[in-house]
């Protein structure tokens, strides 16, 4: 029976295991990413296969319920496309490939850990697993300059303070209630918090590692640098899988604080409006393509935290709903600069202009991806949009609603810029872009799966709210 | 729901089919070759599609004003989302309007557009089926997929195939419509937390308090008055007008300006009536204000296409105001405006189009005197011109004529004021017309080897022009002489639409007090709870 159960875990350890001895060889990078892709597809294979299992694990610390299966699928499979994304790893030291492949898997296991972490400490070592792995790869960029070294400080920086403090606010916790098992905490909690302020800022305290990983206000200053600074390929991991991971996390905590609108709820609120707005105004004056996908992920956050703060089962679906479709949509945009950037370098809107001459493809997809992120239907960004909405109408949130609609008015501005360089500047100078075979199935999957996910969203939506029933 | 229906009995899904066809077309179109293949193939999808369409005026049953041609299918359960379809009144002429105009579309780009034929179809084609599917959706969430999945086709007919501007013209388009359409989201998921339903005759026949109805007439509002364009939010549409290639001018003019006429009649009028009746004194004068500076602007501009433009934003006034007077002169006037203004208003843009492929230029001075060399053309060219300015005889006229019946029957005052818009009207377009076609101000005549030039580039219409030109032309004049089969087609969806406001003004008194300030209520715990 655990073994059973533990099986995606036990796949993707495999893959580290295995990626670990060819480390110690000396193999090409097309063998590393060929077998890197082969046994992530054998683990999406796996942890499909797992979904609907239940159970308990290891003093109970560690639960495999719907909510959990649904989220290792996606951490596998966006592992999967971003090995798919980086082939040949243009962004990285040639002789750091096959680490690079091993560490990622590690970071990608701790969030699998962590999706199924049910107990404080053990999130925190998940946690940590995925950070650490994490901080080891950022510095990994060859070839602009010192620009990385940066990077790989403030993530880490950034990271140490952020764990420090949902430590300190675990220990808050524990002290208050005496047990660091969230199923114990969920009982609880919800009364400490309507009438213990120090229940309020040790539960907005542990959520603090998560807003990092989510890149929250106000935990959100190592972005736009990280982004910029990591190579092309490590920031598509960045921006997407823990950020998946932290939505997990924070669903958990919403729901160990209890789902009645309390304190907790409105710095939730504020925090939510803060992230939008700084993301979506700061991301309209940038030219680095990376970096303004960084603000744009901020704002993301915001949305986000929209249906999370709203602890009902519409609200916290369109969460899970609308972090899967931002993991599409964002893995498409760096698919984009992944393939204009053959030597790795940062990509700005002048690399765009004549795009859909250079490569109809990569217009298309990048097109695609960005009226996604603005909400146009029929994207899935649309719909993950417009069930956030609704959940939080449905709550009475009217007027974070109407400022989360304006800022998706701003946001369309500068997702359109991206487009309009791509479609309207005229460049004759730049070559034509040859894709190779895979990067067109890449790029033309893109495009099928968030409009088709956008026009037919029942199935995930669906098995989101499943998902979020094992919460309530 | 099915009391509000009446499903299709023809043995083949006609409205699915209508949306479907475009986006089939477009997915083959991806895979073929050779612009003449692909032009072609456009006209031919376009013209299929017109002619399925055709059942929809031949079959319609004019007594009743349920949704014929009925589909219904569920799509997304989680949220009782079904995928309804239906016409009334209002709408299929809308339908018919937008197949009719399509194959124009292709037509008048046929030597327009030199480059990216494929895209080029794709996106038209794509457009279609948007434009389609606004007006046949029976379901809030639909319609908005529809209505905004329109801007992505039109943003990019703007960008690639644009004029000088495009960039500029693109953006703003896109930024203005999607920034008013985006509060049209917040009021249709409002009502569907007030209702529990997104079927849209069902939140006809509910009946919201006051307050609710303040903020969704609002919220809706906002976006149709920029689509439609009311002053003043029409500063985008000169811009997008002027820089948007021919068949994108016409399918602007044409079909996306009656887009916020029919958001009007089919979300602000019906959902809420009794804001609708607090609002009309606020409409009608914007509506006024639309006709005569709309026309006020015509009379300045040396760009025919800005002309053009500025009197669709006088145009369009007409439209609301026949909408918010609220009686059966005034709305079917502006209906039939509508689809006045999209016939006269896509024939002067096609006529434009075709003067700018021989002379490059859209300003007055350069395209002066035609007369001399291109008779059929100025014959056109007079024909639409008069039929703008609503010269008897003409379409415009029979629309204009009933707009100003209705208000005068209503508000004298207002009528008495619009007969300045339609004065402003002739002055503007008999000035473009005597500039284009005569003109001898500077008092000579071409001559010699500036003559022989002319006459070289400013070669007559073509059979495949002179085709687009008179086929709209049967139009002009079959409106304008016996428009009553149009009216009758209108006739009991409009006694209906009338019906429901007459009966939504009056509030029952405990909606009034119980459920009217939630809405406000709420807004004023969350200023509480975050201060």
């Amino acid at each position: 029976m655990l073994n059973t159960i533990f099986l995606p875990e036990i796949a993707l350890m495999l893959t580290v295991l295995v990626l670990f001895f060819m480390t110690l060889g000396n193999f090409r990078t097309g063998t590393v990413q060929a077998t890197s892709l082969v046994l992530a597809a054998i683990t999406v294979i796996v942890t499909f296969a797992s979904m609907g299992t239940q159970g308990l694990m290891f003093y109970d610390v560690y639960q495999i319920d719907a909510l959990s299966q649904l989220f290792k699928v996606v951490i596998v499979f966006g592992l999967f496309l971003i090995f798919f994304l980086g082939s040949g790893l243009t962004g990285i030291q040639d002789k750091l490939h096959t680490e690079y492949y091993m560490f990622l898997a590690i970071s990608a296991l701790g969030l699998m850990f962590l999706s199924s972490s049910v107990e404080l400490l053990t999130i925190l070592l998940s946690l940590e697993i995925s950070s650490f792995a994490l901080y080891v790869v950022i510095p990994f960029r060859c070839g602009q300059g010192r620009i990385h070294v940066e990077a790989g400080i403030k993530y880490i920086l950034f990271g140490a303070v952020s764990t420090g403090l949902t430590l300190y606010g675990m220990s808050y916790i524990f002290g208050l209630a005496h047990t660091t098992y969230l199923v114990e905490l969920a009982e609880k909690m919800p009364a400490l918090v309507a009438t213990q302020p120090l229940a309020v800022i040790a539960v907005v305290l542990v959520m603090t590692a998560f807003f990092y990983k989510l890149a929250m206000f106000p935990m959100h200053f190592w972005t736009p640098d990280v982004y910029q600074g990591a190579a092309n390929e490590t920031t598509s991991f960045v921006a997407t899988l823990p950020k998946v991971g932290a939505v997990l996390l924070l669903l958990r905590l919403v729901a160990v604080a209890g789902f009645d609108v309390s304190q907790v709820t409105w710095v939730l609120a504020t925090i939510a409006v803060l992230s939008m707005t700084l993301g979506n105004f700061s991301a309209l004056v940038q030219t680095d393509l990376k970096r303004l996908l960084a603000y744009s992920s901020i704002a993301h956050a915001g949305y986000v935290m929209l249906g999370i703060l709203t602890g009902a089962e519409l609200g916290m679906a369109a969460a899970i709903f609308y972090v899967v479709g931002y993991l599409l949509m964002n893995l498409g945009v760096f698919y984009v600069i992944y393939n204009i950037a053959p030597e790795g370098q940062n990509v700005t809107f002048d690399d765009l202009k004549g795009l859909s001459r250079r490569s109809p493809l990569l217009a298309l997809t990048l097109l695609v991806s960005v009226f996604g992120m603005a909400g146009i239907p029929p994207t899935i960004g649309f719909i993950g949009k417009f069930m956030i909405f609704t959940g939080a109408i449905h709550e009475g949130f009217y007027a974070l609603v109407i400022i989360a609609v304006m800022n998706a008015a701003v946001a369309a501005f500068y997702y359109l810029k991206m487009a309009r360089a791509a479609y309207c500047a005229a460049d004759d100078e730049k070559d034509v872009i040859i894709l190779p075979f895979g990067a067109k199935i890449m790029g033309t999957f893109f495009i099928l799966a968030i409009i088709l996910i956008g026009s037919l969203p029942q199935s995930l939506l669906a098995a989101a709210k499943a998902a979020v029933v094992s919460l309530l | 729901m099915e009391n509000y229906l009446i499903l299709n009995t023809l043995n083949y899904p006609i409205l699915s089919m209508l949306l479907i066809l475009p986006v089939v077309g477009a997915i083959v179109a991806m895979f073929l070759r050779g612009d003449t293949v692909l032009k072609v193939w456009g006209l031919l999808v376009t013209l299929v599609t017109a002619l399925i369409s055709i059942p929809l005026w031949t079959r319609f049953d004019q007594t009743t004003a349920k949704y014929q041609f009925a589909e219904l299918r569920h799509w997304f359960p989680a949220l009782d989302l079904d995928f309804v379809l239906g016409v009334d009144g209002i709408s299929v002429l809308l339908v018919l309007l937008t197949t009719l105009v399509m194959p124009l579309c292709i037509l008048c780009s046929w030597t327009y557009i030199k480059t990216r034929w494929k895209e080029f179809v794709i996106v038209t084609l794509l457009m279609e089926t948007a434009m389609l599917g606004v007006f046949v959706s029976l379901n809030t969430v639909l319609f908005y997929i529809f209505w905004e999945g329109m801007l992505v086709p039109m943003y990019l007919i703007i960008a690639i195939w644009g004029g000088a501007r495009k960039d500029y013209a693109a953006i703003k388009f896109f930024l203005y419509t999607f920034t008013g359409s985006i509060f049209l989201l917040v009021a249709i998921i409002a009502m569907y937390i007030t209702t529990g339903t997104f079927f849209i005759p069902e939140l006809m026949a509910h009946s919201y308090s006051f307050a609710f109805q303040v903020w969704i007439f609002l919220a809706c509002a906002i976006g149709f008055a920029i689509k439609m364009p009311m002053f003043p939010f029409h500063t985008w549409l000169p811009a997008a007008h002027v820089e948007a290639p021919v068949a994108g001018s016409v399918i602007l003019a044409s079909i996306l300006l009656k887009m916020g006429g029919y958001g009007f009649l089919r979300f602000c009028l019906p959902m809420a009536p009794a804001a609708t009746l607090y609002f009309v004194p606020l409409l009608i004068g914007m509506s006024l204000i639309s006709i005569i500076v709309g026309g006020y602007l015509a009379l300045g501009q040396s760009d025919i296409k800005k002309l053009i433009a500025y009197s669709s934003v006088g145009h369009m006034g007409f439209v609301t105001l026949g909408i918010f007077l609220l009686n059966d002169a005034g709305i079917k006037g502006a209906m039939l405006q509508m689809l006045n203004h999209g016939v006269t208003t896509g024939a002067l843009f096609i006529l434009i189009g075709i003067i700018y492929e021989r002379t490059h230029s859209r300003e007055i001075g350069d395209n002066s005197k035609l007369g001399m060399f291109m008779p059929i053309y100025v014959t056109f060219l007079g024909i639409f011109s008069l039929s703008s300015l609503a010269f008897p005889g003409t379409n415009s006229f029979v629309s204009e004529f009933l707009v100003l019946f209705g208000a005068f029957d209503k508000y004298p005052l207002v009528g008495a004021v619009s007969i300045l818009g339609a004065v402003l009207a002739a002055a503007y377009m008999l000035r473009l017309l005597q500039k284009m076609v005569w003109d001898d101000s500077d008092g000579h005549v071409p001559h010699g080897e500036h003559a022989e030039e002319r006459k070289r580039i400013l070669f007559d219409c073509n059979y495949r022009e002179i085709f687009q030109l008179g086929f709209l032309t049967i139009f002009v004049f079959w409106i304008g002489l016996h428009p009553t089969p149009l009216l009758d087609m209108l006739d009991s969806t409009v006694a209906h639409l009338l019906h429901q406001i007459d009966a939504g003004s009056i509030l029952p008194e405990a909606a009034q007090n119980g459920e009217s300030h939630a809405l406000l209520e709420n807004a004023g715990t969350w200023i509480k709870n975050l201060f």
